[in-house]
This record gives structure tokens, sequence and C-alpha cells, in this order.
């Protein structure tokens, strides 16, 4: 079996990469700005909801609660599915995905595709795949656009290429839409994308996309968008196909009613997103002839054995924990080498390939909990990375600096005497760094610690020590 | 393929040990605390409908059901637009404007004839105060999801009693039609993906006009 995150299994440990990303200027900046811009949206849209913590605790249960019985939900969205003529796929890993794929649009003797943004697709490397058969694949939600045309990763869950400036996306569009000329406001840029894309809407026979939600009790899909390309993907080809994960299913329509308004307001920082699109398999003289779905497992049953780190398959993809994540606001989404990026994707990485590769993900966090607060299905990221630090630890796997300093604290802790003593070597070693009474600068690998921190100096007497004195002083 | 899906069930079967016979009563205890229904009188909940639509950038105009086709005509002329799409079951009575040609736009339209035209005119099935949003489920007044999809401009006739405040609400609406296609709109296509501007209009209707119409 080959689960596969993009290319996270031969990317570079998180350190290294970061240290690349974080010397990119213009990517900071660029970050910086539109994770700014959309908190800033969110927060003002999250204010006007008085039952936003009741929504957030629903749809934390509806995703529990659809992920303890995700078997029999799953043969239910199945059941639904294909009666109302839908065919459904079942794909273990990622190479089994991209066959189903592949053959689907050979049997229609087909060379091209339409594709909605689905990061499903990026998780399996599709586009790849497809190339290799020949076929080619056209991104048309517009940042896909720009990774695609760029040969770039994507860098954000919602917003792929937001470490690209108008500038560069200008260059990008002026030579491989082979354009004359072209204005370098946004306007015109997306003017450029619409009728290079048009073209191709009207044309191409096959669709392909995800499913932000798929329905157990009708066997419907809902796709969520904003500009318009997911219901022309969605409507006009001949044959559509949806790649959804398994844990994408929800038990009924009417729980639509927790999520639609969760999603945007986090995702955007709108109260509504400008589409959805629901749909049951296929509808005489309306929309494709043909529908598929390949639900894909690609290592998310294993995530379920584990019942405390299991809430990461809860995710709705909104992107919300990047936005406020204070170490992806500085490195960005490439340094996280996997296109699952930030808190979630520091979550998300190393359990899909089974704490095989990216075991540096669970470090890249400084443990502050926000993610946790803007999340809307409440997973508890922080709880979930403890987890992860602790599995790669027992795998032998945590970073040598942090190995070093576990080893002699555990020395240190397991005995009384050995406490007592390190308290008054510490004592003693502490004076050089003394300001006021408190530490605000640790030596050595300690340092990064202490950036944002300030530490209490340790006091002239510990607590047994006081305790001790105390009592001789009673009975004297 | 059969055994693969047994394969992948089988998997999450041992992963998870839980009875199926408890899902019922599992799901019905999911705690569901947040609002369902709405508070504002009908006034307010229009003028709230109103307000959400013109933050989006669609345009809004209200008139009774008597001055039905001759606001059509007025916010049409509005737009320089003289021809403009119908499905199959808008009714004659807003229709009654000469100076508007409507084009029937049924199954036997292409793609490509379908882009050539300036708008379409449809009904829809319910609308959503508290975001701005109208729901489609496509039927012989809405027309197929193509019709509303091509043309780049689309002006939807929505009924003051159509308007419920909250999604819960709408959604409730909805379940009835639940396995007919839906959409949802909300404003015109914008998109945020070039250094998060906001821009209107990229690949569906560019410009979207609500008539807010009493029954």
């Amino acid at each position: 079996m080959t689960v596969r995150v993009g290319n996270a299994a031969l990317a570079p440990d998180f350190p290294e990469a970061a240290k690349k990303q974080l010397a990119n200027a213009q990517m900071r900046h660029n970050v910086r700005y539109a994770t700014d811009v959309i908190r800033a949206k969110r927060n003002r849209v999250v204010a006007e909801m008085p039952d936003w913590e009741a929504l957030r605790e629903s749809a934390r249960q509806i995703k529990a609660h659809t992920l303890r019985h995700l078997n029999t939900y799953l043969e239910q969205f199945e059941k639904a599915c294909t009666a109302a003529g839908g065919h459904v796929h079942w794909a273990k890993d990622a190479d089994e995905a991209n066959t189903i794929i592949t053959a689907i649009i050979k049997s229609h003797g087909e060379k091209e595709v339409i594709k909605i943004k689905t990061m499903t697709s990026d998780e399996i490397r599709l586009n790849p795949a497809l190339e290799a058969e020949g076929i080619t694949p056209f991104e048309t939600d517009l940042a896909d656009l720009i990774v695609q045309l760029g040969n770039d990763q994507p860098s954000h869950i919602v917003v792929p290429a937001l470490h690209r400036n108008k500038t560069e996306i200008r260059q990008l569009f002026l030579e491989k839409m082979k354009l004359e000329n072209l204005g370098d406001k946004p306007e015109d840029l997306t003017e450029a994308a619409r009728r290079y894309l048009r073209e191709k809407f009207l044309r191409v026979k096959v669709g392909i996309g995800g499913a932000n939600f798929a329905i157990a009790e009708t066997g419907s899909v809902c796709v969520v968008e904003s500009e318009g390309n997911g219901r022309m993907c969605l409507t006009l080809p001949q044959v559509f196909i949806s790649l959804v994960g398994i844990e994408k299913i929800i038990p009924k329509f009417s729980d639509l009613e927790v999520f639609l308004q969760l999603l945007p307001r986090s995702a955007t920082g709108e109260r509504m997103n400008p589409y959805n699109s629901i749909w049951t398999g296929v509808s005489p003289n309306d929309g494709p002839k043909e529908f598929h779905v390949v639900l894909l497992d690609n290592g998310r049953s294993e995530i379920l054995a584990d019942e405390k780190t299991r809430q990461t398959l809860q995710c709705i993809r909104c992107a919300a924990c990047l936005n406020v994540c204070p170490v992806y606001r500085q490195t960005g989404g490439h340094a996280y080498g996997s296109i699952y990026s930030g808190p979630i994707g520091a979550i998300v990485t190393p359990q899909l390939q089974s704490m095989q590769h990216s075991q540096s993900l669970p470090y890249a966090s400084s443990l502050c909990g926000a993610c946790y607060d803007a999340c809307p299905v409440k997973i508890n990221i922080p709880e979930v990375l403890i987890e992860l630090r602790g599995k790669v630890v027992a795998a032998g796997g945590a970073p040598a600096s942090e190995k070093i300093a576990m080893k002699a604290a555990s020395f240190a802790l397991s005995s009384s005497q050995r406490l007592a003593a390190a308290q008054k070597l510490v004592r003693i070693a502490q004076w050089p760094l003394l300001h006021d009474g408190t530490i605000s600068k640790l030596p050595g690998f300690l340092g990064a610690w202490s950036e944002t921190r300030n530490m209490r100096a340790i006091p002239a007497e510990s607590f047994r020590e006081w305790w001790k004195h105390r009592r001789k002083d009673q009975h004297s | 393929m059969t055994s693969l899906r047994t394969e992948i069930l089988e998997k999450i079967r041992r992963n998870l040990r839980v009875a199926p016979e408890q899902r019922e009563q599992d799901y019905a205890a999911i705690a569901r605390e947040y609002q369902h229904s709405g508070k504002l009188a009908l006034e307010s909940r229009l003028e709230l409908f109103a307000e959400r639509l013109r933050d989006y950038g669609a345009g809004v105009h209200r008139c009774s059901n008597q001055q039905l086709s001759s606001t059509i005509a007025q916010v049409l002329a509005a737009r320089h637009i003289h021809r403009i799409l119908i499905p199959p079951g808008i009714p004659a009575l807003w229709l009654a404007t000469p100076e508007i040609e409507f084009v029937a736009g049924g199954d036997g339209l292409t793609y490509d004839e379908l882009d050539k035209m300036q708008g379409v005119l449809t009904a829809c099935t319910a609308a959503i105060a508290l975001t701005g949003t109208i729901l489609l489920r496509h039927s012989p007044t809405e027309g197929s999801r193509a019709l509303t999809l091509i043309p780049d401009y689309h002006l939807c006739v929505v009924f003051e009693n159509q308007v419920l405040e909250t999604v819960p609400e709408a959604i409730r609406h909805m379940e009835p039609f639940s396995t007919l296609p839906i959409t949802t709109i909300s404003g015109p296509s914008a998109t945020s993906d070039i250094e998060m501007t906001r821009i209107k209009g990229v690949h569906g209707p560019r410009i979207l006009d609500v008539l807010l119409t009493k029954v």
C-alpha cells in the first residue's frame, strides 16, 4: 500500500525547510498580509453570531459521532448514491484512486479534464498521474490555476497562492496564457483567467472535484465555492468524478444547517460563500449524464484506531488554524513540506503516513492553543500534537536536543536527592542570566523557547527545603 | 472492486469497535443548542435580507405583485438588457411587458448559445435573510443549473413570504427537495485569490439583481 500525501515523504525536516522560507522576505510579507485580512474578516462575522459556541459544539459532536460509526455511514452513502444513478468506487490508497480516475476518463476516450479545487487530489498527486497517461488536467480555481501555471506548490488550504503577489501573477499569465498585454490590477488578472477558462468549461467533457460534505442519508455531495468554477465543472461536462476522503461523510441533509454556518465564516470570513451546490446521483436533463464517487482511504482508517488522535479527521479544511498560527504566519505553507500546512497539516500529514515520515511536523508549533480556539469543529490540535510527539519519541525520532534534555530531566526528577542537587546547581548557574529576578534569554537551543517568554528565577530555597526548615522552626 | 470495499470497511470496523445498533440513539443525543428559528418581524427580516444582498454587491429592488412585469422591464432597461432567457415555468403575468424579448431557455439550447445570451430571469424556492442567500432547486420556474450559470446576468424574483431568517430554517425548508440538484447563491460570483482583494464576478454571473416582491 502506498499512502501518499503530496511529496511530503520526500520533504526535508521542518526546521531546515523553515529556515529557507524565513529568508524570503517577500513571501513572509505576502503571508502575513493575507492572513491578517482573513483573520479580521473572520473575527467580524464570527462576533455577530450569538450562538457560535453552540454551533461549534454541535459540529464537533456530529463529526465525532460520524467517525464513530463511519463504516455504516459509508455503506449508507454508497447505497443511496448508487440508487440515484451514481457509481461508487473504493480506493485504499493514492495509486488505486489515480488508477480508477484515469480508467474512467479513458473509457470515454477523453484527453482533457477540468478540475474544481480539491486538496485531496493534490494529496494523491492526481495531476502528475493523469499527465503520465496523456491526460491534461486544467485547474479552474483562480489560485489553483496560478499554482499550476507556475509549476508551484499550494501554500494555504483555502487560498493556495497567497504567497504570490499581483506582479508575479501578471508575469506568469502573460507568459503562460500567451497574452500580448495585461494590466496588473487584480480585476485585470481575474478577467484574463475568466477568458482563458470559459472556452474549457463549455467544451471539456469530464470534470473532477472533491467534496466538502458527502451526505449518508441521501447519497448527495456538497461543494462549497466562490468563483462559480465549481458550478461550471460539476454542471456542464458529460461525466463528473468526485474524489472524496472517507472522513467527509455527514449523517443527514439537515446537518448542513450547522456546517454551512461554520465553514464560510471560518474559511473566508463571509456570512455565506457565493455558491453551494448539492446534488444526488444523476438528474434527467440537468448536469452530467454519468457520475462517479471515489471514496478514498489513503491512511484515514488507521487514524480512526486511536481515540485520542481520531479527532484529526473532524477537519472541514477551513484553514482558520493556519491564519492564527504564529508559526505558519512566519514560515508560510511550503516549510511544512506537505500540501496540508499549518497546525492541521502538522497533525494530518504524519498520521496519514502512519508516523513514518514528517516526524518533525508535530514540533512545528509553540502549543499556544490559538488553533484550538479558532477551529470550528473544536479539534484540540495542541492535545493531538503532544500525543504525536509522544509517538515520535517512542519511535526514537525526537530532535536530538530534546532527547538530551528529556534524558537529563528524567535523571534529575526520578530521585529527590538528585533533584535537590540539580536545583542547587541551577541556583548557582543562573546568576549570569538574571535581570531583576527574571530570566529572559536562555543559552543554546533553549534560546528559542525564551524568545517569547520570561522565566522567574529559581528561588533561593525550594519548597522541600522551606518545609524542612519550617518544621525545624516549629519544633524548636 | 468488491474485495477492496470489504477490505476498507473491515479495517474501519476493526479500528472502531462500535455496535452499529447504537447509531440512531447516538445521533439523537447530539447537542443542538444553536439558534434554529429567527425572531425578526417580516419587515425587519426583509430589510436585513436586502442589506446583506447589497453587502455582496447585488442589486435589490422592491415591488408589489401587480408591478412585477413593469419592474422587471425597468430593472432590465437599467442594465441595458433587451433579450433575456426564461425557464419554461415562468408565469405569463411576469412577462406582460412589450419592451423585453423573452427567450425560452429549454433543453434545446447548446452551451454556446447560452453563452451568447445576456442574462436569465428566474424564481427561487427560498431565501435566507441573515446570510443574503437565494436557494434554487431548479424547478420549472428556476430553470436547469446551466441556465442560471452560463449567462453573465441573473435577475431573481423572490417573494416576501419566501424569505426565512436563519440557515437552519432554510435547510429544513429544503429537506423535501434534498435529492434534487440544489444551488445556493449569495451575491455575484467572487474571488479574493489575488492579494485578498475581493473581486466581483469570475465565472458565475457577474451581476445579480433581486426583485423582492410583495405577494
